[in-house]
């Protein structure tokens, strides 16, 4: 066979069984943390609230996405790389057309999506917060003490979806189903690592910030 | 405490593991920003005081016993285990370099509650005989005395004999169905009697029906800072014994941060019901009865004069627009730090720091912070809520050659009562 069978059945395989595999090892992973935390519960509190915990939860999860005037001055760079980041990685992800036509064509659901030329410089600026983010935690001293190998490893991981669909998109890797193949393979594998590290937060972190806003909330303590 | 052993330490670090610390452990994404809210990292610029790195010993437990995938790494004999060893350099961290002023807390973008579960690790380290003498020491003359600093009913009957002498007042003691039931720390008792002449003077202009224990008078609780359960538990049950056989409706927590803390909001979880009473801060009352009329004030404090926000009253506690009620009835000249309530520094000495002799030499350090907050501002005089944060800040302005006074807001308000 040559190269170009190769990729063609390189490509249908992560089109097909291999992204349903990593689908479902994410979907099964990510229900399995979250029940493992919901389900060990919280104790009775008996002493007499002041305030609610609902609303005061609710109000966490969305207010911890900002950030704090001392923190911004004492933390410029991983407040401002943070966002772009998160940002970036979200309009790539969100708002390139073909991803729109993937998820159109599996979930039925749409929306516009942003000329290609913006999202190419989303995703350049995106992959280079990423390698500033990265020089961070090498250098600066709490990160680069803090920072295990799942935290580099999950860096690569996340690293590796955008660099290959940027080489897909700019044709840098040829033949092309070999090169949009490897995006999904690098998708894949995010998806698969995704449920056992950090990358949970995705998801826990809303549980995190409703536990915390609440705990304030029943204080009387806006968080 | 020879029966402290490593496998009660797990044991304690296990039964602390409920829904909040484990989807706070599934957040962290070691950003460090905590490091930056910490002012032991802060002024010591050891990356070792970030406080997520504090609470490693229960995120160990957590990951290898509380998790899918940690229980098969355990299996295979991957996963960190918790050792005395391990323990033992992390108590340093634990109780020298926190003060559970829960700073971290509010800053942390995934939501973690860090300052509670560092709460949580003492608990680990006190059964496994990992806690400093001096708070060990402070907890055991707690339950045996009734007072972490040795403090007997005899000082204080001394003490109340002296203000009744001087005020002509009289400062009543164990009147049955009094309305309210005042607390004492051992150092307002012993450093600052002017909190009890405050009360009497304030209650008298008031009308307040009120009266101290002879067997419930003190509001500080060691186990609420060394972190045993045990102990919090005996100590608040004094209170409640103490409150229910006088039968009074409210018990007044005092100008002490970690006492409001243990008798307004774990009290409860520790004795496992809701109080007969209710329990108010003595800001809270003051600020209630300034709204009523009843706090009659005469003349403005005119020097400039700022609030340090004791951690465990303000952003732990929810005591935040009532001292500022107050300051601005008796003072012209009230000027807020930049970060302040919910977002103020500790003064460095709280959770049982300043009761920690081996803690003085990084507590001066992390002093620092509230210096920098001060020189910004330039205060002739600070006023604080709490008997501890005023002793430390205290040193701290005499380490550091600052001439300004530190003063408790009751009695700044008592100061300033129109004479009848």
């Amino acid at each position: 066979m040559d190269i170009f069978n190769n990729a063609n059945d390189f490509l249908i395989w992560t089109r097909g069984t291999g992204f349903n595999i990593a689908i479902a090892i994410f979907i099964f992973g990510v229900l399995i943390r979250v029940l493992e935390i919901l389900l060990l519960g919280r104790k009775a509190d008996y002493s007499e609230p002041r305030g609610t915990q609902w609303g005061p939860g609710l109000k966490t999860i969305i207010s911890r996405s900002l950030v704090d005037k001392g923190t911004l001055n004492r933390s410029p760079f991983v407040v401002v790389v943070g966002y772009i980041w998160h940002i970036g990685f979200f309009i790539c992800l969100l708002l390139f057309v073909p991803h729109i036509e993937l998820i159109n064509a599996s979930l039925g659901i749409k929306w516009p999506g942003l000329p290609s030329p913006v999202l190419d410089a989303a995703a350049a600026v995106t992959m280079f917060s990423m390698l500033a983010i990265l020089w961070h935690r090498m250098t600066h001293p709490v990160m680069k003490f803090l920072s295990t190998y799942e935290d580099y490893l999950v860096w690569l991981l996340s690293f590796l979806p955008l660099l290959s669909g940027y080489i897909a998109y700019h044709r840098m890797i040829n033949p092309y189903p070999m090169a949009l193949g490897l995006h999904l393979l690098t998708v894949e594998l995010l998806l698969v690592v995704f449920p056992f590290t950090k990358l949970m937060h995705a998801f826990t972190l809303f549980l995190a910030r409703w536990y915390t806003g609440a705990m304030m909330g029943r204080k009387g303590v806006e968080s | 405490m020879s029966t402290l052993t490593l496998e009660k330490g797990i044991n304690a670090l296990k039964e602390q593991i409920d829904a909040p610390v484990a989807a706070f452990f599934s957040s962290c994404v070691h950003c460090g920003l905590c490091a930056e809210a910490c002012l032991f990292y802060t002024e010591t610029g050891d990356p070792r005081y970030a406080p997520i790195n504090k609470v490693e010993p229960l995120r160990r437990i957590w990951a290898s016993e509380f998790t899918l995938w940690g229980k098969l790494k355990k299996l295979v004999g991957l996963n960190k285990t918790v050792t005395d060893e391990l323990l033992q350099q992390w108590e340093p961290l634990i109780y020298d370099g926190c003060t559970l002023c829960g700073r971290c807390s509010m800053v942390c973008p995934v939501g973690n509650d860090i300052s509670t579960m560092i709460r949580k690790v003492r608990e680990g380290m006190v059964a496994s005989d990992h806690a400093p003498e001096g708070l060990v020491g402070a907890s055991t003359r707690a339950i045996k005395i009734g007072s972490p600093m040795g403090v007997r009913l005899k000082a204080l009957q001394a003490q109340i004999k002296h203000i009744e002498a001087d005020t002509g007042l009289t400062i009543p003691v164990d009147v049955e169905g009094a309305d309210y039931m005042a607390l004492l720390s051992s150092m307002e008792i012993i450093n600052f009697p002017e909190y009890i002449e405050s009360l009497a003077k304030i209650f008298k202009q008031a009308d307040i029906s009120w009266t101290l224990s002879s067997e419930a008078y003190e509001a500080t609780n060691s186990g609420i800072q060394i972190g045993s359960s045990d102990i919090a538990r005996e100590l608040v049950q004094r209170v409640v014994d103490g409150a229910e056989k006088l039968k009074v409706k409210y018990v007044i927590s005092p100008e002490c941060g970690h006492a409001y803390t243990a008798i307004r909001w774990d009290g409860p979880n520790l004795i496992g019901r809701p109080y007969s009473f209710k329990v108010v801060h003595i800001l809270e009352l003051l600020d209630q009865l300034r709204n009523e009329g009843k706090l009659k004030t005469t003349g403005q404090f005119d020097k400039r004069i700022t609030f340090h926000d004791p951690c465990q009253i303000v952003r732990k506690g929810g005591v935040e627009a009532q001292p500022r009620n107050l300051l601005k009835q008796v003072a012209s000249n009230f000027i807020e730090m930049e970060e302040h309530g919910k977002m103020n520094w500790c003064c460095g000495g709280g959770g049982g720091v300043s009761a920690n002799e081996r803690a003085d030499e990084i507590r001066l350090k992390a002093f620092k912070r509230k210096k920098s907050q001060l020189d910004e501002i330039n205060v002739e005089v600070m006023v604080t809520a709490c008997a501890n944060c005023r002793l430390v800040l205290e040193e701290g302005l005499e380490e550091n050659n600052m001439d300004i006074p530190v003063i408790g807001l009751s009695e700044l308000i008592s100061d300033h009562l129109t004479e009848e």
